[in-house]
Order: structure tokens, then sequence, then C-alpha cells
């Protein structure tokens, strides 16, 4: 087929395509052709496809508005492969490549016949502001249901279903200047910063640097001037410290001017990133900027007019035309109605003769227009209809014609007689919305400025706007700005700038633009038709009179009723329109009612990008402890404990099994028990954090810190203790060791370490820092393997000189020594009630020693055990677990830990005052006991609510919750922890357990030591 | 993200090393028993929640681990000093409405929508 049956819009000559090469790409299916310059949304122009997508809400079709980011309609479904899927690409913004193969997101079944039209044609009238939140409040269970059709209908593009296989990195940069947006005003300011010598960065989303002027029928010295773009390109592409970013976008503007850039590197080649040499190549950059000065030129955005049918495809800005004929070299249509407010559109109608289709008239707002653009259209001989706008917009899949007439802006009133002018295409322009998105991102307000009928940005500290974004078009003015603009930045970062001599720029005349948004038509805007004031949401000029008749005055308001604003497009063409409609109604200026702020991201990012490298095994580090290998090697089941990889238990194949069937956890954990209580079991503790404290007032500062006493604790000895924070709340234990006067060792729980280290010296620095006083964490330091049950000692003695002998080393003592032949710190503290012994040793002799152990260990049944088998034996023996049973809101005397309380201790230890606060002293706080099911095989369920009376009425009165439970191999039983009101007065009583399933467990109110209660067997 | 100056490292550093820990200059009573209740409950859990310029502590986490004051401004979010532990702002928000009187307010707000 030749290529110009095949592109019937493509001109024969002009743009920036390369029309020696074919490229050929699929859309919905179908098979089309472009050329390497080409974006997806220009090849579909070229090859007629007029409808790209099903709108919404009401399913109307809908064609290619734009030509850039603000496009509300393009957006599409990439990828020729189920990994590489990419929703809500706009065509606009895609380069075109070999093979190219995307969607319409919208659109069930598909665009071209759609079921949803014929209800959303049907349905329209009926799918008011606010209609799903009216129509499917009831009953709320159903929401689920509803959302799924919804979707289904709206169509919001879709995910992967599998791996991406493509890499991404983040990039930490700093720059003197970053410009972002490299049309006329960027690059005059990157040129003057440059050549000050700062380091610059420049980003700019398109696929080529030079905005506007890539497409303008402008010059410079006389030449068009994207020749004077190539130049400055050239020469800041010479210049060491400037970094060029193309295919980059600037999506947030963060706090003191970090700007994150979203570099796009092989977007452009291929829908996964081609592979070099082997390699695949890096997809996407995601570029964290900390910029001294930001130079904000990122242009304007053009607004459409709002009038009735102006979603129908065939509709479009008329700077968009401008830029599909003069950088593509595609006219979009056959016969052109403009109809504009200003000056600039004029171009439109120019290119568009230029290209050689017909202009059918200039439709003016104004009255008596005026300036050398006007007097360029009529040498052309174009028609132009004053005082006049495009009302409607006829046809349905295309535009086949424009209805005219004589308007009266001030009265909001069709003043005249209508005419129909047939045509295929209607070109709009309401004049200029300066980009302020990123400036907003910061927290500044825009201000409205009457003259350029548009919010300019607010400021904050080093940032400052130039060109399009500050409301200022003249080409001249335009790179006058950004000169600068770019002098002013370096010589704020200490660079001088040398003079930049402008380039020639022609003076055209310009006559005043008028303020128009909404287009009156001849019916009100509640009954005529449709009038489209966002595209992508499908919100109308009616819809948005009507929230302000139903109250909504805040345009905040407005946008949430109306859902303007939202969505990929956040608001880009949409939302000035919007508020001058809104103005309107509520009989108030535009700056009145305000503005609503935009919002990071500008134009959506990819998770790829925002991930970067954490994903896979560098989503979240974790931590092995010395003996990690060995716990893999035993076929360990682990459990994540913060970043920690710790053993949960081991389970063994079961005995005579066939197939080599391993033990369920719960009979893993049942013979782990039964070894600790009635041979020796061994546990990896090494995770527990550790802080060397040292220092002349060490024993006073855990006086402080600590809710019990330190001052008599003798070199060798071991001390638990309890800390809370100063509300009289438990927030942290574990047992610290006297390992010279000066110098102690303090243990944390695993998860607690870093946050409990962060608290000494939040003490330490702030309060008292005359305690001469220093904390190291030496967790990753020592390794500690807890050896525990009746035969611990005789184990330990095989390998250790230490004298073990139960006189000497008594119960919370610890004492130095060899074990297998290394130096060691040995501990007798125990945390399952047997006899045990912490053996602590340099984490690098870790594996010898627990290996030697196993050596040993054998013919006395040493068993490793892991942490659940841990949490039973503690449990069973009454031990808390900071974070388990407590919460935040339980004091030690909650927990009936008033032994660990040193009430009479000098100082006034951090928690003491709160204990005597009239809700720390109030009867009936939640207390700690113990619960025994009165059924023994019950095992209760951990957060299960407690009540008194199972038969009151729902909502039942609820006095507790089941903080810790198991089953216990040892009392053959399931066992509890709970809080329970007024629980240590309870003791002997019954109280019921309502579960989920209707069931009710009945449980006695038990002491929280189930097992040897006098603590025997841990003195033996 | 925020750009720190540490004052015990003497660089400005990314929000990432530090973490926020609440108002600044909240001094625990030297003598807990002679409080109140309310007095109690004040220290504990009463802080300023005021717009414009505020003091506040944070610690360079994971950097030098030292503690330190910040003073910025909750609508602005600049920064405008930070000092060690101990010593007192020279920016306040009493200074700071006295700079600015007869001067236009430079820093404006915005709606986060």
């Amino acid at each position: 087929m030749s290529q110009s049956k095949q592109q019937v819009f493509r001109l024969n000559t002009g743009g920036r395509i390369d029309r020696s090469r074919t490229l050929s790409f699929t859309f919905n299916g179908q098979r089309y052709q472009g050329h390497p310059g080409d974006t997806l949304a220009s090849a579909l122009l070229a090859n007629g496809v007029d409808i790209v997508n099903r709108s919404f809400k009401y399913s109307r079709p809908r064609g290619i508005v734009a030509a850039g980011a603000e496009e509300p309609n393009a957006i599409v479904q990439l990828g020729s492969s189920e990994a590489a899927q990419v929703p809500n690409v706009r065509a606009t913004q895609q380069a075109l490549y070999e093979g190219l193969a995307a969607s319409s997101t919208n659109g069930w079944p598909n665009v071209q016949r759609d079921l949803m039209g014929l209800f959303g044609k049907l349905g329209g009238q009926f799918m008011p502001p606010g209609f799903y939140y009216k129509t499917f409040m009831a009953p709320a269970s159903m929401w689920l249901t509803y959302e799924k059709y919804i979707r289904k209908a709206a169509g919001l593009g879709r995910s992967p279903m599998e791996a991406d296989p493509d890499n991404y990195n983040h990039f930490n940069q700093h720059c003197d200047v970053l410009v972002v947006g490299a049309g006329a005003a960027g690059l005059a300011a990157a040129l003057a910063a440059a050549r000050s010598g700062a380091r610059v960065m420049v980003a700019d989303e398109q696929e080529e640097m030079g905005g506007s002027l890539l497409a303008s029928r402008e010059t410079l010295e006389d030449k068009l001037a994207d020749q004077w773009v190539a130049r400055v390109l050239d020469e800041l592409a010479g210049c060491e410290n400037v970094t060029l970013l193309p295919r980059t976008t600037a999506n947030g503007y963060h706090d003191h001017n970090f700007v994150t850039l979203h570099e796009r590197r092989t977007e452009h080649l291929s829908d996964t990133a081609p592979v070099e040499n082997g390699h695949r190549q890096v997809r996407a950059r995601l570029h964290r900027v900390r910029a001294g000065q930001v130079i904000l030129s990122t242009g304007a955005h053009e607004r459409p007019l709002v009038y009735a049918g102006n979603d129908v495809p065939g509709n479009m800005l008329a700077g968009a035309v401008s830029t599909y004929i003069r950088r593509y070299g595609v006219a979009p249509g056959r016969k052109l109605v403009l109809s504009t407010s200003n000056d600039y559109g004029y171009r439109a109608a120019l290119d568009w003769k230029e290209a050689g289709c017909e202009v059918v008239a200039i439709v003016d707002a104004r009255e008596a227009p005026a300036s050398d653009w006007v007097d360029a259209a009529r040498a052309q001989g174009i028609k132009i209809i004053t005082g006049s706008a495009v009302i409607e917009a006829k046809g349905s899949n295309r535009v086949t014609a424009a209805r005219v007439a004589k308007i009266d802006i001030v009265a909001f009133k069709v003043s005249g007689p209508v005419q129909e002018l047939a045509c295929d295409t209607i070109a709009s322009s309401g004049g200029y919305s300066p980009v302020i998105h990123l400036a907003s991102h910061t927290g500044a307000r825009p201000t409205w400025r009457d003259d350029i009928i548009g919010f300019v940005p607010g400021l904050v500290k080093g940032v400052q706007a130039c060109g399009g974004v500050n409301g200022t078009y003249a080409l001249g003015d335009v790179l006058a700005e950004g000169v600068e603009a770019g002098i002013k930045a370096a010589a704020a970062m200490g660079h001088a700038v040398q003079t930049v001599t402008l380039p020639s720029a022609e003076r055209l005349q310009q006559g005043p633009a008028v303020a128009l948004f909404q287009v009156p038509h001849e019916k009100p805007t509640l009954r005529g038709p449709k009038q489209f004031v966002d595209l992508q949401n499908d919100v109308t000029a009616a819809g948005i009179e009507l929230a302000t008749r139903e109250g909504f005055e805040s345009i905040e308001h407005i946008k949430r009723y109306t859902a303007m604003g939202f969505g990929t497009d956040q608001g880009k063409l949409g939302n000035i329109n919007g508020m001058a409609i809104a103005a309107r109604c509520l009989k108030r200026s535009i700056p009145e009612v305000g503005t609503t702020v935009f919002r990071p991201n500008y134009t959506p990012v990819t998770f790829g990008a925002i991930v970067g490298r954490h994903c896979r095994d560098l989503f979240d580090p974790e931590r092995y402890t010395a003996l990690h290998q060995w716990h893999v090697e035993r076929g360990a089941e682990f459990e994540d404990v913060g970043q920690w990889k710790r053993p949960w238990y081991y389970p063994q194949k079961r005995a005579g099994a066939v197939n080599g069937e391993r033990e369920s956890m719960a009979e893993a954990v049942a013979r782990e028990c039964l070894a600790v209580r009635e041979k020796v079991g061994i546990l990896d503790a090494s995770t527990l954090g550790k802080i060397d404290i040292q220092g002349p007032d060490a024993r006073e500062f855990l006086a402080r810190i600590y809710t019990n006493k330190w001052e008599k604790l003798a070199v060798g000895k071991c001390r638990y203790g309890l800390m809370c924070k100063d509300d009289g709340m438990v927030t942290d234990d574990g047992v610290t060791s006297c390992l010279a006067d000066n110098h102690f060792l303090m243990t944390t729980t695993t998860g607690g370490a870093a946050a409990i280290l962060e608290w000494l010296e939040l003490w330490h620095q702030t309060e008292w820092p005359e305690l001469d006083v220093y904390f190291s964490s030496v967790t990753d330091h020592w390794a500690t393997m807890t050896i525990t049950g009746p035969e611990a000692r005789k184990l330990l003695a095989e390998i250790s000189d230490i004298d073990l002998d139960r006189d000497s080393f008594k119960f919370m003592d610890w004492r130095s020594g060899k074990v297998a032949g290394v130096p060691a710190r040995v501990f007798r503290i125990s945390f399952t009630g047997e006899l045990t012994f912490e053996i602590n040793v340099q984490a690098n002799y870790a594996m010898h020693v627990w290996q030697t152990l196993f050596k040993h260990g054998e013919k006395y049944g040493l068993t490793p055990y892991g942490t659940e088998t841990m949490h039973v034996l503690r449990a069973e023996k009454g031990f808390i677990i900071v974070g388990q049973e407590t919460d935040g809101s339980v004091t030690p005397e909650d927990l009936g830990m008033q032994w660990c309380v040193g009430y009479d201790k000098p100082y006034s230890w951090i928690g003491k005052r709160a204990l005597t606060r009239s809700d720390t002293k109030r009867e009936n706080r939640k207390q700690l006991v113990g619960l025994r099911p009165k059924d023994p095989k019950v095992v209760l369920e951990e957060g299960a609510q407690i009540v008194l009376d199972p038969k009151h009425a729902i909502p039942m009165p609820m006095v507790g919750h089941v903080t810790s439970s198991y089953y216990s191999p040892i009392l053959d039983s399931g066992f509890a922890l709970a809080v329970v009101k007024g629980g240590h007065q309870k003791l002997g009583d019954t109280v019921y357990l309502p579960m989920a399933d209707g069931q009710t467990h009945e449980a006695e109110i038990v002491s929280t030591i189930f097992y040897d209660p006098k603590g025997e067997r841990q003195h033996v | 993200m925020f750009y720190i100056y540490c004052p015990y490292c003497g660089e400005h550093r990314e929000e990432e090393e530090f973490h926020p820990k609440g108002q600044a200059h909240i001094e625990r009573p030297k003598e807990p028993e002679a409080c109140s209740d309310e007095e109690w409950g004040n220290y504990l859990f009463f802080r300023d929640n005021p717009r414009g310029v505020h003091h506040e502590m944070w610690v360079h986490a994971v950097g030098c681990r030292k503690f330190f004051n910040v003073t910025r401004h909750t609508v602005s979010y600049e920064i405008l000093e930070t000092y060690k532990m101990g010593e007192q702002p020279s920016i306040t928000a009493d200074s700071q409405s006295q700079a600015r009187e007869g001067a236009a307010v430079s820093q404006q707000e915005g709606v986060r929508a």
C-alpha cells in the first residue's frame, strides 16, 4: 500500500519527521504507519483516526484535542506483551517506534461500537454531578459490586499481570541552576546561566527541546526560530557544566528546591528497554535534584473555549492544529472553522491555509479585532466573522458543522441569528493558562492577572519564572525574561554572568484579547446541549452550574463534587474555565472563587521509576545473624522481626514419614518446648539489642532511665530493668549487666534496639548533659547463644573454663571466660524459667562456638528452638513481651510488676511522676492476668475481646483482650495472657470470649505464672 | 524534602538523615513531684501548633546522632536557622513580626488540594 493512501492526512512537505523511513504500529488491533519523529497522536491523526477513546462517564466518542501534556482524551494502554503493559500514556507524548502497540483505555467492548455509549446518551441527563455518590450509596454492602461494573465501564487502564523486565535508576543530583522547560525562555535562561560557569541542568518533557519554537511561524534573526534552537542546543551540549535532559518531566517540586525529574530513556525506542551487548538498558531514571536555584520556564497551555458539542472528535486547540501541521506534517482535517478570543489563535488558520486546506472562517469574539495577525489573515483572503463565536459543534463521531452566532459576552447570551458552517475541524482558543503546576506544588498561591486573563505562579525562595508561565508571550520579551532569569539565578549562586546578546525577534503588533471562557448558547446552560469543561472527567458547564445551585461555593468543594481536575489530567485544560463558570454563577470574580492548587505529579510516573532499584531483593534490607546459614541448612522457617530474619521453628522430618514429610509448626514447637523443659535447648538470641554504656555516671543514668534501682548492682551481676516513657507507660525491658564499675551492657527488645539508643541519647543530650556517660550499639558485634534446660550446665561445663558451680555462679550473675576456646561472656539469666546460660561471643566466632555446642550436645539431646517456642516458654512463666502484653497504655503496675519499681529512688526517674496521675491511679485499669480456658483443648485467639456477661445484648461491654495465647505442651492445655479491667482483683472469676463464628469460650482468670510458680527450676 | 544544616556536622544534609522530635525547648520540670496533675499533663501532652515561626527539635539520626534545634516557618516550610542543644534561637516569632512590619508578606499560604 502506498504511503499517501495510508496516511491520508499527512502533508507532502514540512514537519520534523523523517519521511524516508516508515514505522508500522497498531492501535486497537488495526495496523497503521507513521514516521520517525511522529508521536502516536500525530500518526493517528495522519491516518485519519478520529475516535481514540470513550469518555469516562457518558461514554461519548472522543478525539485528540491537544499536542502535549495537556491532552485529556488520547490516554492509551501501551504494550505489545503482558509484561510491557503501561496504562494512562498520553498519545501526544509517546514517540512512535516500530511495532508500537496501543489501545484505548476506555470503551467497552470497543471505542467504535460502545455499549456504554447508548447508556451514556440515554442516561446523560440522569447523570448529574454527584451521580455516583447519590445513586450507588445504598445499600453500602453493594458498593463493591457496583464499583466493579463502574470501573469496567469507565476503563481506567490496567497494570501488567507479569513482572516488569526493566530496570530503573534513581540519581541524586545537585546543581546551581535547574531550568525546567526548554522552550524559548528556558533555553535563553540556560544559555545565560551556562555562560557564567554555574552547574546547570535543563529538563524538558518533549522528545526534542525547543518547545513552541519547533513549530513556530516566527523568526529569530530572520530565520525560522527552530534554527536558533539548534544553535543554542549545540552550545549547551558542548558545555561541561551543563546537563541536558530531554524526555524528562519535572513532576514534583518539593520543599527547599528539591525537584524530582522523570527521565524516560528508552520509551521512544520500544515498550521494554532494548538489550545491548547482553545488558538491558535502563528504561527510566528518577533524578532527585537539590537545586540552588530553580527557573520555571514551563510555558503555557492554550485554553479551549467551552461551547456545546465541544467534545465531538474534530474539536481541537488552535495551537495543537498548528503544531500538528508545522512539527509533524499532519493537517488533522480538510475544512477548518477557528473560534478565538485573541490574536494567537490566528496562527492556526494561517498554518492551515498554508498547508493547502480550506479555512471556512475565523470566528473572533472581539467586535473589531485589529492587529498584524488579523491583517495577515485578511491578506490571505480568510473570512473573519467578528463579535461572534462557535456556539455549537454538530456531528457525532466527527465534527460536520459549526453553528456560529453573534454573542453578548457581558449579558452571557446569543445576540444574533445562527448560521451553520460546514466543516470537519473546529479549532478554538480562549487564550493561555500559564503552567503553574510545579510552582503550586510548593504551596505558593498563584496570582490572577486581569491583563493576561490567567494565573501566574506564586514563588517561594530560590525560584524564578520566565516566559509563558509568567504570562509573557511575545517572543522578544520571552527571550529577554529568560536571559534575565538565567543571570539572576547564576548570580545568586555566586557566578558572574557575561552579557548575552539576544537574537532579534519580529515585533508583531498584538491586539487585546477578550475574556471568554464559556460561550453562551441559545438555550440556558442547564437545558442546552452539553458544554464540556473537563473532558477527561466528563465535567460540563451545567454540572458546575448545578453544583453552585446546590450550595457548593468553594472551588475546592465544586472540584470534589464534580470531579473537575481529577485523574491523570489534574485540570490542565479545564480548571480555569471551570472556575470562570463558577465565578459567573456565583457572581464573583475568578480570583474570588480561588484556584485549586495542583499536586504532584504533573504527569503520571510509572511505579518502576518511583521504585528504582528498591524492589525485589533490595525492597527492604534483611538482617542476618552470624548463624543464619546454619539455620537455613537446618531447614528453619523464619520470622521477620523488624528487618531481622529469626528462626521461627525447626521442622524435622516426621518419624516414619515415607515421602520426607516434615512436622507441622505445632508439632515442631511442642517437640522444641519439651526438649527445653526436659533436656536442653538452644536459641540464637543474637538479635537482642545490645547497648554498651560507659562513663562515671553510667549507673546514675540507668537509675534515671529505668524504673528500678541500680546503685547496688555489683560487678558480675545482672538485673532485669523496665523502662517507661514520662507518661508512665512501659516502653522497653531487658537485662542490664554490670561489666565494671563504670561499664554496663544493656539489652533491649529486638525491635526496640535503635529507638532505645536514640531514647538514651535524647535524655543525655537534652536534659542531663552534665552526666558523663557514653552509649554505643554493639548488637551486631556480639552473637548470643542461649542454652537452656536441666542439662545446660553439664553441656557448658564440657567446653568452658568458667566455674559453673551453682553457688559461685548464681542466677543473675555473669562471668567471663572461654567457651569452646574463645573469649566469652556468659550470663546466667533466664527467659524460659529453666537453668539458662546466655553465651555471648564476638560475632565472627559464633559459628565455631555453636557447632562445638552441637558436637558436645547431642548426648544431652540439644535441640535448636525458634522464636515460637521462646514465646510459649516465656508465656508459661508469665514473662511479658513489650509490644505484645503492652501497647503504650500499660504501666508497670498494670503488669503487676511493682517489684520492679523503685518508688523511693532519690531521682524522680522517667515515668515516676505519671504513676500518681489520676488516670494511672484509677481502679479498673486493664491489668495483666492469666487466662485458663475451661476446655483445655481451646487455644484462645490473640486479640479476642473479653466480656463478663455473654448474654448481654450486643454491643456487649468489653473488659479486655487476649494479648498472648498458646498451647502448652508441658501443661497439655491452652493458656493465655490477657489484660482485663480490674483483673488483679478478679482471680478465680470466669470470663467469656465471644468469637466471630458464634462460639463463646469460657476461661478462668488465673495467675500469669502457669509453670513452676516458685521459680525453682532456674535456680538449680 | 527538607535540606537541613546540621550545626554539629557543619553541613547541609537531606531530610532522610534526620528524625523530627517535636517541639523544642520543652524542659522537664526539675521537681516532678511538686507539679500538679495539670502541670505535669501540660508538660507531657500539650504542644504549640503555631502558624509561622516554630522551634523544633530534630536528631541527625543516621549522621552524628546529635539532637539540635530548628527554627522553621510552618507555612513556607523555610528553615530560618538551626542551632545546637542548649542554645537559644536568634529568630523568633516576635523578631520576625518586627522585621516584617511594613513589608509585604512574601511567603503565601497554599491549600493542598
